[in-house]
């Protein structure tokens, strides 16, 4: 047996460059030059790295995708959220973005990092279905897009007091147009609204075959239906009235509020049927 | 070698000398051409734009090659001497480096951070270059020159906000709309301040421009001259359901748009973000009309405060800028002192070779017949020995301080030679001296 195991490692390493990144984000707020975002940018991409390093060697130990516990889920989800913050940096250059983004991806790798880690090498039967593998990765997807929907609705409302306030000083010239802003968040919940949809209607047809009843009115599927109504409330009224800008960011920060205690609190707090994540 | 700097600018000089005093098209190559063969000027660049008309030199004697250059400038634009002189400014050596590098640098700018320049002195030393009215000296003082203002630019954030009320202006509808080549804009009144920020509002792109004016015909020729549309002023309000930025500038004495209107324009537009821009004293927007959600408006007072920030900021800024300014003339002034050096390096070499020389012919004269073998180990041994002790003094010439003058000057006089000194500067002291007129 080796001291440290391979996956531990790669875990740990992750959560390590994740956190400085967090950091040099944060102090980026105050004082910050391009090289402070580009030094995110390549930490937030090795780690991304060593944390699909991590995953894989989980996947090839276990057996099945490793998305089976807390620990699993909250990293999965982080994982999901850093690849979306790459792909976004990437098309949008915004800069700053990763220093709304990698705080929620520490916070979750940091939390993912106390639940118990042992790989189960017997799985839950319920959980031996391909639905499993989609749902799950629906869901996260879903989530990850929420997650970064959030992060620039911070980003929105801090500009949007600037330019309010006609105060233009400290982050006003690094951060993005409100109307750019408002679009990227508009985008993301677009992208992970039908993702939610679609978990949902996989986690039905799922529970069907392996409860052999749709719907149980399960803890995780009621507070997963109040995340989508949030969502599809977004997105209506954004198309009929015009609820852009300042509601749309508040709306996508309460949303991603209620994603997270979906994933968490609906676990710690409510026990139900669906124990795993 | 002696670097001077010659010249005016916006501080010095009222703006009918400044035009007097340009070079401008063929003027300017003829001018260099002048100066190129002057006795005492060896080399000679011109940098001549609105606000600052200066020839930097590089010269054998600073106080008669300044007078040269101050009477050149008189003869060739035919101003009187006496006039031009309250105007001009003479920096010679370490002054002249800081001037050029302030100059660069946008430091000495009337508008602190401008960009524009850095590019117009580039293309200044380009027609020097062309010209090949610049030399050594002159070349490396405008590459070091344009790298740091490049330095300054990168390391301080001088030129980054906006100091003007129409460059604000653009500025924050930038910051609102990012993209300005989808949005429509109106004029609603006119006035001269109006006027020039909707004018770098439209060269900033934006889709549609609308004006509209009490009076109709006055908002048709504006709208002519914008490219744009007139609207009638009785229904400017409809209008604006489609409009994303409003300049307002008109006499009137109260509220043309409050709050009730815009709320129903907002409806129309499904929020659609709005930026109101009111220009007019007393305002003739409902300052309550900011509270609404994705409208933004900013008068006159607001702008200026926000262009007020931003010149704080620039200044401090300069401050910066000018500490590396200052450390980047030190390095330059090394390596100005590093050439000193140079002939008083030859000219050790060339004495100690002379004399070796000398003394070994003697000695093989007086030895008579030797061995080749004998005269080459004689020759080896007298190469080795001058070098070894010309090694110390040369190794000290050539490591370039601020003390290589005084280097120099002691070798000079220890070896007894007399080429280093000859075309040094007279008197170390009155490097740097500024005589301003």
């Amino acid at each position: 047996m080796l001291p440290i195991k391979t996956e531990t490692l790669f875990f740990e390493l992750a959560l390590t460059l994740y956190f400085i990144a967090t950091i040099i984000g944060i102090i980026g707020l105050f004082k910050g030059k391009k090289d402070t975002f580009k030094s995110i940018l390549v930490l937030a991409i090795i780690g991304f790295i060593l944390h699909t390093a991590n995953i894989a060697v989980r996947y090839i130990e276990g057996g099945h995708i490793p998305i089976t516990n807390l620990h699993e889920g909250a990293s999965f989800f982080s994982w999901c959220i850093v690849a979306l913050f790459l792909l976004l940096e990437y098309r949008y250059k915004i800069g700053l973005l990763g220093s709304f983004i990698m705080p929620i991806v520490l916070v979750l790798m940091l939390s993912s990092s106390m639940f118990p880690r042992g790989i189960s090498p017997s799985l839950n039967p319920v959980l031996k279905s391909y639905w499993f593998g989609i749902h799950t990765i629906l869901a996260f997807l879903g989530d990850a897009a929420f997650a970064m929907a959030a992060g620039i609705g911070v980003m929105y409302l801090i500009q949007e007091r600037y330019v309010k306030s006609k105060h233009l000083s400290g982050l006003f010239q690094k951060l993005p147009s409100l109307q750019s802003l408002d679009e990227i968040n508009y985008r993301l919940i677009s992208l992970g609204f039908p993702l939610l949809t679609l978990a949902i209607i996989t986690g039905v047809i799922w529970a069907n075959t392996a409860w052999g009843t749709y719907w149980r009115w399960d803890p995780k599927e009621v507070w997963s239906l109040i995340t989508w109504l949030i969502y599809a409330l977004v997105l209506h009224l954004r198309l009929t009235v015009g609820w852009r800008g300042k509601k749309a960011a508040g709306l996508s920060i309460i949303g991603f509020i209620l994603v997270i205690f979906t994933f968490f609190g609906v676990n710690l707090l409510l026990k139900g049927l669906h124990a795993f994540v | 070698m002696n670097i001077i700097v010659i010249g005016l600018n916006h501080d010095t000089a009222p703006i009918d000398i400044r035009e007097k005093a340009s070079f401008n098209g063929p003027k300017l190559e003829e001018a260099i051409d002048i100066l190129k063969n002057s006795p005492g000027i060896k080399e000679n660049i011109i940098l001549s734009t609105c606000n600052r008309v200066e020839i930097y030199a590089n010269v054998t004697d600073i106080a008669s090659g300044s007078e040269r250059v101050k009477k050149f400038i008189a003869d060739f634009h035919r101003i009187p001497e006496d006039l031009l002189n309250k105007s001009l400014y003479v920096h010679s050596g370490e002054n002249a480096i800081t001037h050029v590098f302030r100059v660069a640098s946008s430091l000495d700018s009337m508008v602190v951070g401008e960009p524009q320049i850095l590019g117009q002195l580039k293309d200044a030393f380009d027609i020097a270059l062309k010209m090949k009215s610049s030399g050594v000296m002159l070349n490396k003082l405008m590459k070091k020159a344009i790298s740091v203002a490049k330095r300054v630019r990168t390391e301080t954030k001088i030129g980054e906000s906006a100091v003007s009320i129409s460059f604000a202006a653009v500025e924050l509808a930038k910051k609102i709309f990012e993209d300005l080549s989808t949005k429509a804009f109106m004029l609603i009144g006119a006035g001269e301040m109006a006027e020039l920020a909707a004018k770098h509002l439209i060269s900033n792109g934006v889709k549609d421009v609308l004006v509209t004016n009490r009076t109709f015909e006055r908002a048709e020729n504006l709208a002519r001259e914008f490219n744009g549309k007139a609207v009638e002023f009785d229904n400017f309000l409809p209008a604006l359901v489609h409009t994303d930025i409003v300049i307002c500038s008109t006499g009137a004495p109260n509220y043309i748009l409050v709050k009730d209107h815009v709320h129903k324009i907002m409806k129309q537009r499904k929020n659609k973000p709005m930026f109101l821009i009111d220009i007019s004293v007393p305002r003739n927007i409902d300052p309550e009309i900011n509270d609404i959600d994705n409208v933004y408006l900013y008068d006159i007072d607001n702008l200026h405060g926000v262009v007020n920030i931003n010149i704080e900021e620039r200044n401090k800024e300069a401050e910066k800028g000018e500490e590396i300014v200052d450390e980047e003339v030190e390095t330059f002034l090394k390596w100005q002192a590093s050439l000193n050096a140079v002939p008083a390096i030859v000219a050790l070499r060339d004495k100690a070779e002379a004399i070796r020389k000398e003394e070994l012919e003697n000695t093989l004269r007086k030895l008579g017949n030797l061995g080749e073998k004998d005269v080459k180990a004689i020759e080896a041994l007298t190469n080795s020995i001058v070098n070894k002790l010309i090694h110390f003094p040369t190794a000290a010439l050539k490591s370039a301080s601020e003390d290589t003058e005084v280097i120099v000057d002691i070798v000079s006089r220890i070896f007894d030679l007399n080429t280093g000194t000859k075309n040094k500067s007279e008197d170390p002291g009155d490097r740097g001296n500024d005589e301003k007129q």
